[in-house]
């Protein structure tokens, strides 16, 4: 610690009474050291256990905070010294958020790839398989048609509101729908499960019925609001001079929509569109509700239980049989797999924004 | 030129196509309302049988359907808020770090790193938080409980798994963490700019003008955003059902093995091998977590919409 309060030399008037520009650097840098001298005596003496890394870099970072201020303090006076200790916060809580993000990626990866690279686990499902083996086909099947019925249902709907919204929305109807579109935002997914259960069994008398189409619904609850959201912003960036060219010209207000509104904005609704679907593709408990779960492959959206992948995450990891790690591999290399499908969704989003989007030059 | 001028006003032609096409967003616009009444109305009908359900119906020994929610109510609203007291300062934090004091270039990656987090499904969350951070937390639980056992909140004996309330918060934690920094992000962006640079202009520190400029501008923000952040940790499912291992009380203390389960938790939980009163039970009990997320999510509208200029909140 010592080498570091070594401020600079007072020569410039300009510099005076400030630490030179590389002292939080310095300072962070030793004060790591120091803690992990501390550490490194801690287990010498202690013997046992090894090198705590962790430890050594979260107290290190406090030590940090507490030097860099009490150093700032004495040369900078209070002001400096609290608007170091701030800047020294602010990114420790950026760097605390990413923790959780690495930790769970890199844990899910690890693994889950043995299970994933396993030639069965995209041809195959668990029908009759005991202990090792078999696969997610079922699962991968299952998502894809319920959250892509969801995608059918909601995309005209949320469309249709967001035109509603940006373009006929005058007064009272309006106000309500943009109001409670929000307040749908926040609707928690089981209760969308919920009444879909609550009305299909009702519609079909069924006390104890799971099929893939109430998934669906459930899902589309979920995803309308979002659709409406993203779509009405898009389509409002879209200038106003477009619109008032084209009824110039005489074209009929649907055709301008059609024809100019839509066109314009097209890349920005696609790609809120496969964000939306990336936020309902993970959704696990609606589908537990309402879809139930199953070993076995079903085509049909309409009669039988049907497998998702959340789904089979979760009850891979919730019914573990005798042979507990084949089911733990299972429920990883499937939460690898949904990852994978959310990041390339969201990548190709953002490409699509970025290729597609008009260039509206100013 | 005669200056006769038409009596009526002149109307556009009424087409075909702009009726239906107009009649068509209408009945889209008004589908959304008809499915959240019907949400409400469908909950309401399939759980009035456990209002009237004998103690016989419900798991454990709850005389009557209040007595069976309380417990659930309670633990909701004692994990979302301890992950709300975790999130908030964290979020704020972080929103600074993109909107003030990271390079300008970098900022809008840094953004989406932070909104990968909201993508990452909720069961995976739930299979890490029972893989990698329970395990990881638990000797902490154990010398917490060694020493400042005399405190209620950290009241023993320790839990041997850390599957317990706290680790189910820092979960919700994560999980909501995107949500408010995103909001607290574009508010803060939206501080007038003239404010910031009179106030450094004036010899203020980054962090007075911050403190004197960009956080009274955005306090309403930061409200709402912790709302709508309340809202969805109040509702989440699988973490809390995968991570915590219940037991349906009133406890406060964070770190035994006895925890208040959620609503939404029970719910998953128990809803696959529910039969007869028992579905109408749960269902009511979602009836309840419906009404709770509802009046949360109302009231942080209402605030944002006092300030319409934060049109990035949603």
């Amino acid at each position: 610690m010592s080498t570091t309060t070594v401020a600079a030399p007072l020569t410039n008037s300009l510099t005076a009474g400030k630490l030179p520009r590389y002292s939080a650097v310095v300072v962070l840098l030793a004060s790591w050291l120091v803690t992990a001298a501390v550490f490194l005596i801690v287990q010498l003496s202690g013997g046992g256990t090894s090198f705590n890394v962790a430890g050594t870099l979260f107290f290190g970072t406090v030590l940090y905070c507490i030097a860099i201020y009490l150093l700032s303090y004495f040369v900078e006076g209070v002001r400096k010294a609290k608007d170091r200790l701030v800047t020294a916060l602010v990114t420790a809580a950026f760097v605390i958020a990413l923790l959780p993000l690495i930790s769970l990626v890199a844990t899910t990866v690890i693994n889950g790839l043995p299970a994933f690279l396993t030639p069965t686990f995209f041809t195959s499902s668990q029908r009759n398989v005991v202990g090792a083996g078999g696969g997610a086909l079922h699962a991968v099947i299952g998502t894809l048609f319920i959250t892509g019925l969801a995608t059918v249902i909601s995309v005209p709907i949320g469309l249709l509101s967001a035109i509603y919204l940006t373009e006929y929305g005058r007064g009272r109807l309006a106000r309500a729908i943009t109001f409670f579109v929000d307040v749908m935002t926040g609707i928690p997914s089981i209760v969308a499960g919920l009444f879909a259960f609550a009305l299909f069994s009702l519609l079909f008398n069924d006390p104890g019925i799971r099929f893939g189409f109430g998934g669906a619904i459930s899902l589309s609850v979920l995803m309308i609001p979002v659709v409406v959201r993203s779509s009405e912003e898009m389509l409002k960036l879209v200038p106003n001079e477009l619109r008032e060219a084209a009824y110039a010209l005489g074209v009929p207000k649907w055709l301008t929509i059609l024809k100019v509104v839509l066109p314009t904005s097209l890349a920005g609704i696609v790609t809120g569109i496969m964000i939306s679907i990336s936020r309902v593709i993970g959704e696990t408990a609606p589908l537990l509700i309402i879809s139930g779960f199953t070993a076995s492959m079903n085509y049909n959206l309409f009669s039988e239980r049907m497998m998702t992948l959340p789904v089979f995450v979760y009850t891979q990891y919730a019914n573990q049989g005798t042979d507990t790690q084949a089911y733990l591999d299972r429920a990883w290399a499937g939460a690898l797999t949904l990852i994978l499908i959310v990041m390339l969704l969201n990548a190709l989003a953002r490409l699509i924004a970025k290729l597609f989007s008009p260039k509206l030059g100013r | 030129m005669t200056t006769t001028v038409a009596r009526d006003t002149i109307r556009a032609p009424q087409r075909a196509g702009d009726r239906v096409f107009s009649t068509a967003t209408v009945v889209a616009g008004s589908l959304i309302l008809a499915v959240l009444a019907a949400v409400a109305a469908f909950l309401l009908l399939q759980s009035l049988p456990a209002f009237v359900a004998t103690p016989a119906d419900f798991n454990g020994d709850a005389a009557n359907f209040w007595a069976y929610v309380w417990p659930l109510a309670f633990g909701t609203l004692w994990s979302a808020l301890l992950a709300l007291l975790i999130a908030i300062p964290l979020a704020i934090g972080i929103a600074l770090f993109i909107s003030h004091y990271a390079p300008r270039k970098l900022a809008q990656g840094l953004g989406y790193i932070i909104d990968l987090l909201a993508a990452v499904p909720s069961v995976v969350f739930g299979l890490w938080g029972i893989g990698v951070l329970a395990p990881l937390l638990q000797p902490f639980y154990t010398s917490l409980v060694e020493w400042f056992g005399w405190i209620p909140l950290f009241a023993g004996p320790v839990s041997g798994t850390g599957r317990t309330i706290l680790t189910v918060s820092i979960v919700l934690a994560v999980m909501v963490l995107p949500i408010i920094t995103a909001i607290c992000r574009e508010i803060f962006l939206q501080t007038p700019v003239l404010y910031e640079e009179a106030s450094l202009a004036l010899g203020a520190t980054r962090w007075e003008m911050i403190a004197m400029a960009v956080l009274p501008f955005g306090r309403s923000g930061i409200i709402s955003a912790s709302m709508l952040g309340l809202g969805r940790a109040l509702g989440e499912t699988m973490a809390v059902a995968m991570v915590l291992s219940p037991s349906p009380q009133v406890i406060f203390a964070l770190l035994t093995s006895q925890n208040p389960t959620t609503i939404a938790a029970n719910i998953a939980l128990n809803f696959p091998e529910a039969h007869g009163t028992g579905v109408n039970i749960l269902l009511a009990t979602g009836l309840v977590l419906f009404v709770i997320t509802l009046a949360v999510n109302m009231v942080a509208r209402v605030i944002i919409n006092r300030r319409k200029a934060f049109s990035g909140a949603n």
